[in-house]
């Protein structure tokens, strides 16, 4: 159930941003979504690829800093109050959320969107959210949903 | 022949000595300063070491036969291992400002005041201080030489002290206002700030009652000095010293302005270059040297001071015949010096080594973007030190920033940078970008 999310270090200044897209362009990679963190200083560039693997030797060789962390894919009703129900369910398996961002690319409207969730223990978490009978994604459901 | 820039007086009449007499003098004084170390363990070895016979002194060209001294050589010794005297006889204690393991002390007997007053009245003297003036010191007054230093040749003079010390600027300057102080002692940077924030209240330059300012204690230039007069409305004059050889008095500037005097008649100085040892000739940068001629309690043989700067023998209008030096360019090691304090790069390393287990690369800038030193310090990330989180990226940088200021007492802004960002050079790498007075 995990998905494989690449962290990129990047310092806040012109142009830092376009440099891994563009290695990931020439390797050929799609970027299937992103989020950016950012401080004044720094940023935390997060991607979810389809080749996690090659997207960071690509990146590593053009001199990147990568981190590769399992973050969870979860389905949450596309209807107002989907996302605090499914928040309820993390609240009462005593999970806290480190960050958390949208998958544009995987929402059918009116039926579901998906989060994607960075939580302390992944798998631990995976366990108690399926038994509170949220739904989550593999990354071969996610991929296929995204048509990646 | 360049103007004075004030009336031009003499503290003692040993400032002008014809250069002969001076030679004289400082060989006599030389063979007991030498007779006097000798009789400290330290010296008796290093002497014996380089072959030197105290009694075979006469001369002071004989100085170039004593081995060198140097700032480990004190720390060696602390606390107080190299006094040449009986403890009872020290007077006063004063120490560098050490940052980091043990600080190095010195010690003075009576005398040792007296002619350090003496020296410090010459200066100020010669830079337009009268005993009618009042003069507001706002040097730290402590282990560090300046306050203590200076308070004590104002009075040598007979002009008032107004004892500051350091802090509180807006006070200082209505300090300034109210007690009528001519004269302003203090570090060129302070002196900057202390305009700053006079101009902030309200003060135009030239309204303050200030009309001279003597300052010292770290490495300044011409540009600083025209800022400094232009926002004071006061002519800025330079002094120079360190504890080790005795503190502020070593030389200062008269009223040509073209070199600060080496009081020579109590020590004598050299010009050497830094790696081979050997003289540096007359108008060429090197490291200076001084060996103490007077001293009793410490006694100095050569010091090494890893300051760097020119010696000029040509005569001066004022007629003081002490060589004159030049301003201080730079060091012959890597200490810095950020808001007054000594920092070496190697202790940032060193910062780092506690936070991070190995040293990644880095490199310090130093700015002055207002009157205060900024100490940026850029960091690359290693991929081993990398996390996808925030706080703990946020985290890093704060340890660093924590033990950087431990170690070195100082706080420096840091930076995370991407790997492979900072600039490698191909043989000894370049830590330390100086933007200061450049």
């Amino acid at each position: 159930m995990m998905i494989r999310q690449l962290s990129l270090f990047l310092e806040n200044r012109s142009g830092q941003l376009r440099v891994p897209c563009k290695v990931l362009g020439d390797a050929g990679i799609d970027i299937l979504t992103m989020s950016l963190a950012d401080t004044q200083q720094f940023g935390i560039l997060r991607l979810i690829v389809k080749d996690w693997e090659k997207a960071r030797k690509a990146l590593e060789a053009a001199g990147i800093v990568v981190n590769v962390t399992d973050v969870l894919a979860v389905d949450v009703p596309d209807r107002p109050g989907g996302l605090a129900s499914v928040l309820e369910s993390f609240e009462k398996a005593g999970l806290g959320i480190e960050y958390m961002y949208a998958l544009a690319a995987a929402r059918e409207r009116g039926q579901y969107a998906t989060l994607v969730f960075r939580l302390g223990d992944p798998e631990r978490a995976a366990r108690l959210l399926r038994d509170a009978g949220v739904k989550l994604l593999s990354s071969e459901e996610l991929f296929a949903r995204a048509g990646a | 022949m360049a103007k004075l820039a004030v009336e031009n007086r003499i503290w003692d009449p040993a400032e002008t000595l014809p250069r002969d007499a001076l030679r004289a003098l400082q060989g006599r004084r030389l063979a007991e300063t030498v007779a006097r170390a000798a009789k400290v363990p330290f010296y008796r070895d290093a002497l014996a070491r380089a072959g030197v016979d105290p009694a075979g002194v006469r001369s002071v060209d004989d100085v170039r036969r004593l081995p060198f001294t140097v700032k480990d050589d004190l720390r060696e010794n602390y606390p107080l291992g190299l006094l040449a005297v009986p403890r009872a006889e020290i007077v006063r204690v004063h120490g560098s400002s050490g940052t980091t393991g043990k600080p190095t002390f010195v010690a003075y007997t009576r005398n040792d005041l007296d002619v350090w007053s003496g020296l410090v009245a010459r200066f100020l003297v010669a830079g337009g201080l009268r005993p009618e003036h009042l003069v507001h010191v706002a040097f730290g007054y402590g282990l560090f030489t300046g306050g203590f230093g200076l308070h004590y040749g104002i009075e040598k003079v007979g002009a008032g002290v107004v004892p500051a010390a350091g802090g509180n600027t807006p006070r200082q300057v209505l300090l300034i206002r109210d007690l009528g102080a001519e004269v302003l002692v203090c570090t060129p940077s302070y002196a900057l700030h202390i305009a700053e924030v006079a101009k902030a209240e309200g003060f135009l330059p030239g309204t303050l009652p200030l009309r001279f300012g003597h300052f010292g204690g770290e490495p300044w230039t011409e540009e600083m000095r025209v800022e400094i007069e232009r926002g004071l409305g006061i002519l800025a004059f330079n002094n120079y010293g360190l504890s080790e050889v005795i503190g502020p008095g070593v030389s200062g500037e008269c009223g040509a302005r073209a070199g600060m005097h080496v009081q020579e008649d109590h020590f004598v100085v050299e010009c050497v270059h830094p790696e081979t040892l050997e003289p540096v000739p007359d108008g060429g940068t090197g490291e200076l040297v001084f060996t103490t001629l007077t001293k009793e309690a410490l006694p100095v043989l050569r010091y090494r001071t890893r300051d760097l700067a020119s010696l000029d023998r040509s005569p001066c209008p004022c007629g003081r015949t002490g060589v004159r030096m030049s301003r201080v360019v730079g060091r012959s090691d890597d200490m810095l010096i950020i808001r007054g304090v000594n920092v070496f790069p190697s202790q940032v390393e060193e910062a780092l080594l506690r936070v991070e287990g190995t040293a990644p690369h880095y490199l310090i800038e130093i700015s002055r973007p207002g009157t205060l030193d900024e100490a940026v310090v850029k960091v690359e990330v290693r991929p081993g030190d990398f996390r996808d989180e925030m706080r703990e990226m946020i985290e890093l940088r704060d340890r660093i920033d924590r033990e950087i200021h431990a170690v070195t007492g100082v706080r420096m802004t840091v930076e995370l940078v991407a790997p492979n960002t900072l600039e490698r050079s191909a043989g000894k790498a370049r830590r330390v970008f100086d933007h200061r007075n450049r």
